[in-house]
């Protein structure tokens, strides 16, 4: 019998794929009825839903996207300012990612401005954090008895969150689709217990698995003829509009403005913040602050992409954020949730 | 006797660490057992991506026991000094005491028996020592247990430990220890994807075979083997050659347990790529051998991955999946590629106004400008074209502003050579793009075209005096600059392409050159600098006569000369020096010389004087002393002349008439003549055999 390119998930009867021996490749959901078009690799939000479904059986609450323009999932408070603090924190959620930078006016094959991260965060990291990373791929179609699958060192740094840990870019079959973080230390504070991020480039991975070579070509809905939906269909305007204002229109004075503005209410809510008048003790405003210093850091996102900031300025412009992401990770671990019951 | 097997099983170890950690582990397990007093007969350690293993055999079951005096108060000494002695050896009264005689008195003396302990025992307090103070580059905390302070730390969380101890023919014992809720055993796991259960193992011969009946190739030379013979046969098998790569072959040998190695291709029309690009895409990226065809000496449209599984599909997939990053990849080089072709270099250079080289030597576009000046200087001393040189020069660095440069910053010069020859540079303008880095070390080619010539040695010369003026020389091993390759390289260039560079003047004008004076550069004494750049590239040659097994000692003799900035002539005459000293003639007049300046130097000494000047003929008494004298004279002006023409051998040659005449001198002359005018004029005789020799060398410098 000659096998797919990607092994399918025999979740519905009529395409029974041969079991793998391995126990990974076995499928971890139920094994009730998905329609076609919410199979995950007939469909982007099919492939989404599954492993949003994957990991909520794993007890990770599913959030949905912050409501803040940024550039990584890492970024959501669910992880930065959770992945602080003593007390367990299971979440996973879909980030869209923005990189003013990466924009190409929708002309390149996968690079955008604006893409999707699913980020699991785990804390904290349960022993068996690399098996669920794969039992997932498992769970969107990637058989780890047919695919490729390796973890290559990365070391990650984040100079903007003073943030590092260590781990690996997850590869299968050579192209790299995940991103695995033992995190050690975030917003300059050291990771006591340590959490275990994960993030998936959904539109790659969606890409292999739909077998597609042009992210604008993905199917988002999973129907096919008259009621498809491409991924092109949803994005590819945004993509020109926002290369466009990323590139030549944006406005530098008002960014150059926005970013100070930022820059002074995160620290003056993070001032007013300290109970009974700044004993350092207690903090009550310390995710308001935070917001802050995600604008702030978006805003130099945007400065950065318009061509205005030098290279010397750049490293002090990093700086100040990482300054911010310090400051709040500070107040962070004197909230209720970030500190000793 | 009794064999250790140590497992150390963890999620997957960097490739990069692994060789130097198995090394560790060898190292630092046996110092310990030797420290123990437990000599070993052999270790071995090995590396996996998840695993790192040792054996250790035949250690001793047992340590030896100790036996040790201790020596005491003496006889009759205060209640309070004999209960702490009693104490502090653990006897239960003086009786078990012995007593020694000595001039001074008696003395309790206590015999200490320490019997050696149980190996087993030794190794359960020693190996998590090992384990807790492992010298990994980077290490981690990790879950639960990261909470609290003083959690263990290793490369990736570390899930199991098997240490087993016992001889061949029994069941060996496992050592017990645990750290950070980690329990030594005996059980580990195969190969991550096709056996991941759990295997139970006595010792190492059962291990590495039910590891590899479990998938897991333990020996990273195994792997290499494997991956580097089927990988060849691959490419063989189609009529291709494999380009070989070591530091590939160790990094991909790292990435995999079980390699299966597989072949994929990619469209021809990529092969448009220079293939460098096309290498540096497939290595880098993706960690992908490339394959070349024999028949034509290029790249074909081929590739070699190495997989870490026996795919249920044979691998199709596997490939499939490659082949499509890699078409990626490689659209990306070759729209970088032609981006890049739609700029003219020189169009690129305004960009250097604006990037910094150094705070103090300022911008990239001014270091530019300097080099150019200062190889139309050197053109004309290496025989190259002037405008050549400059043009050549005008270029050479502007590929380090395209954007496959950027990507794959190792294809510096290479590229600017490629895109020389596409906007119809002259031949030698463009080779000089990538010939003017080399040689980057000791082993790498030395460029022979004039002009590549002119242009790497003003590259190389501008940025010794650069950081020469700024005061960054190289201390100790840190040289961040990287100014020790560069004079080796600017020595190589001028000594193997025999050119005659007075580097003292070319160092003055590089000075000449370097932003003003100021708050922008702080110059080190700027008067100084040029000779002691040259004591530098002094140093740096000896480096390299010694690296070559040459005597370097030589190049002090020459340099103590003085005035000696040209180096491919410092070199000649040490050439030309240590064949004389190979001779039986070169021996005796070192030897010969070297009694003079010893006599000299005493009596120097002693009439705190000094004998320079010519020596009187009318005081000569003996045959000997004239015969001398004689043969000084002709051997100054032969030697002399010689040199004025560079042939330092012949310059030797007259030095050789100089031996039976100093021989002959000190065998019949008594230099200390009991009349003070003559033995004044013998030491002015003495002085000249110095004097003469100094044609040639300071024979007091040399060694032996």
């Amino acid at each position: 019998m000659k096998l797919p390119a990607i092994a399918l998930i025999p979740r519905f009867p009529a395409d029974t794929v041969p079991r793998a021996q391995n126990p990974l490749a076995r499928p971890i959901l139920p094994m009730d009825e998905l329609p076609a078009h919410m199979r995950p690799e007939r469909s982007f939000q099919g492939f989404i839903l599954a492993l949003q479904r994957f990991w909520a059986e794993q007890g990770c609450v599913i959030l949905q996207p912050y409501d803040m323009e940024m550039g990584a999932g890492t970024f959501h408070p669910a992880t930065t300012l959770r992945a602080l603090g003593p007390r367990p924190w299971r979440a996973a959620y879909v980030q869209p990612s923005r990189r003013p930078k990466d924009g190409r006016y929708g002309e390149n094959p996968n690079r955008m401005q604006h893409y999707y991260q699913y980020q699991v965060i785990m804390k904290p990291s349960p022993p068996d954090l690399q098996d669920l990373y794969l039992k997932s791929l498992a769970a969107i179609g990637l058989d780890s008895s047919l695919h490729d699958i390796r973890f290559v060192e990365d070391d990650w740094e984040s100079p903007t969150l003073g943030a590092w840990g260590l781990g690996w870019e997850c590869w299968c079959d050579g192209m790299e689709v995940s991103q695995f973080t033992y995190f050690q230390q975030v917003a300059g504070v050291e990771c006591a217990p340590v959490a275990g991020e994960l993030t998936y480039g959904l539109e790659r991975l969606a890409m292999y698995v739909q077998g597609v070579d042009r992210v604008y070509d993905l199917n988002f809905n999973g129907r096919e003829g008259a009621d498809k939906v491409t991924y092109g269909d949803v994005f590819l305007q945004a993509e020109q509009e926002y290369s466009r204002h990323n590139f030549e229109y944006s406005d530098a004075e008002m960014l150059f403005k926005q970013f100070v503005m930022a820059e002074e209410a995160c620290k003056k809510y993070l001032a007013a913040g300290w109970k009974n008048g700044g004993n350092q003790k207690e903090h009550l405003m310390a995710l308001p602050a935070y917001d802050q210093c995600i604008k702030a850091s978006h805003v130099f996102n945007l400065l950065d992409a318009r061509g205005v900031i030098s290279v010397t300025e750049r490293a002090s412009y990093i700086a100040r954020v990482r300054d911010l992401a310090k400051a709040c990770g500070e107040a962070w671990v004197h909230t209720e949730a970030g500190r000793a019951a | 006797m009794p064999d250790l097997l140590l497992e150390l099983f963890s999620e997957e170890i960097p490739a990069r660490m692994q060789a130097k950690a198995a090394d560790d582990l060898r190292r630092m397990v046996t110092d310990k057992l030797v420290a123990e007093g437990l000599v070993y007969e052999g270790a071995k350690a090995f590396v996996t991506p998840r695993r790192l293993a040792l054996t250790v055999h035949g250690i001793p079951a047992r340590q030896p026991d100790l036996k040790t005096e201790r020596k005491g108060p003496k006889i009759g000494a205060p209640d309070a000094a004999v209960q702490g002695f009693l104490k502090a050896t653990g006897l239960k009264s003086l009786d078990e005491a012995n007593i020694q005689r000595d001039p001074k008195g008696d003395f309790y003396i206590a015999l200490i028996e320490k019997p050696g302990r149980a190996t087993l025992d030794v190794l359960a307090e020693l190996l998590p020592v090992i384990v807790r103070t492992f010298p990994w580059p980077k290490s981690m905390r990790w879950g639960e247990r990261s909470a609290k302070p003083g959690a263990l730390t290793w490369v990736r969380p570390l899930h199991s430990i098997i240490a087993t101890f016992g001889i061949e023919t029994e069941e060996p014992e496992v050592v017990k220890f645990a750290i950070d809720g980690i329990d030594a055993g005996q059980t580990t796991h195969g190969h991550r994807f096709m056996a991941p259960s759990a295997i139970s193992v006595r010792r190492f011969d059962d291990y590495e075979a039910k590891l590899k009946a479990a998938k897991v190739v333990l020996d990273p030379q195994a792997r290499k083997d494997i991956i580097l013979a089927d990988a060849k046969q691959l490419a063989f098998a189609q009529g291709f050659e494999l380009v070989e790569d070591q530091v590939l072959l160790d990094e991909v040998s790292g990435l995999v347990e079980w390699p299966v190695v597989l072949m994929g291709s990619f469209d021809q029309e990529f092969l448009s790529i220079p293939g460098e690009v096309i290498r540096a895409t497939i290595r880098n990226n993706q960690k992908c051998f490339v394959v070349s065809d024999p028949k034509t000496g290029k790249l074909t449209n081929k590739f070699i991955l190495t997989a870490n599984i026996e795919a249920s599909d044979g691998g199709k997939a596997i490939i499939a999946g490659n082949e499509r990053v890699i078409r990626a990849r490689l659209s990306d080089a070759k729209f970088f590629y032609e981006t890049d072709l739609k700029t003219k270099l020189e169009d690129r250079l305004p960009k250097f106004e604006q990037i910094i080289f150094h705070e103090k030597l300022g911008t990239q576009g001014e270091r530019i400008k300097r080099i150019e000046r200062l190889a139309a200087e050197i053109a004309p001393l290496v025989g190259a074209d002037v405008e050549k040189t400059k043009r050549a020069a005008h270029l050479a660095k502007a590929d380090l502003l395209t954007e496959v440069v950027g990507e794959f910053p190792e294809l510096q010069g290479l590229m600017g050579k490629y895109y020389a020859l596409a906007q119809g540079e002259d031949a030698s303008v463009a080779a000089a793009s990538e010939e003017h880095w080399k040689p980057q070390g000791p082993a790498d080619r030395v460029p022979s075209d004039p002009v590549s010539i002119a242009v790497a040695l003003a590259d190389k010369i501008d940025t010794l005096v650069g950081f020469w003026a700024i005061d960054e020389k190289p201390t100790g091993s840190k040289d961040p600059y990287a100014l020790r390759r560069a004079a080796l390289g600017a020595i190589r260039l001028i000594v193997e392409n025999t050119i005659r560079l007075p580097i003292l003047k070319a160092a003055q004008s590089a000075i000449d050159g370097l932003p003003a004076k100021g708050a922008k550069y702080p110059a080190a004494d700027v008067q100084k600098l040029p000779a002691d750049l040259l004591s530098f590239f002094a140093d740096r040659l000896k480096v390299q006569l010694r690296d070559q097994g040459a005597r370097h000692d030589l190049v002090d003799a020459v340099f103590a000369l003085g005035g000696q900035d040209d180096l491919l002539m410092v070199v000649r005459r040490v050439e030309a020096l240590a064949k004389f000293l190979d001779t039986d003639d070169g021996k005796n007049l070192l030897a010969g010389t070297k009694r003079a300046s010893n006599i000299l130097s005493i009596e120097e000494k002693k009439d705190k004087r000094s004998f320079d000047g010519a020596p009187d003929a009318a005081l000569y008494k003996l045959d000997e002393e004239k015969a001398l004298a004689k043969a000084i004279d002709q051997v100054k002006s032969e030697a002399g002349s010689a040199v004025a023409k560079e042939d330092f051998a012949a310059a030797m040659r007259a030095m050789a008439k100089l031996r039976p005449a100093v021989d002959a001198f000190f065998d019949k002359v008594k230099v200390n003549d009991d009349e003070p005018k003559v033995r004044e004029n013998r030491l002015k005789l003495l002085n000249e055999i110095r004097a003469a020799t100094r044609a040639v060398a300071d024979f007091s410098k040399i060694e032996g």
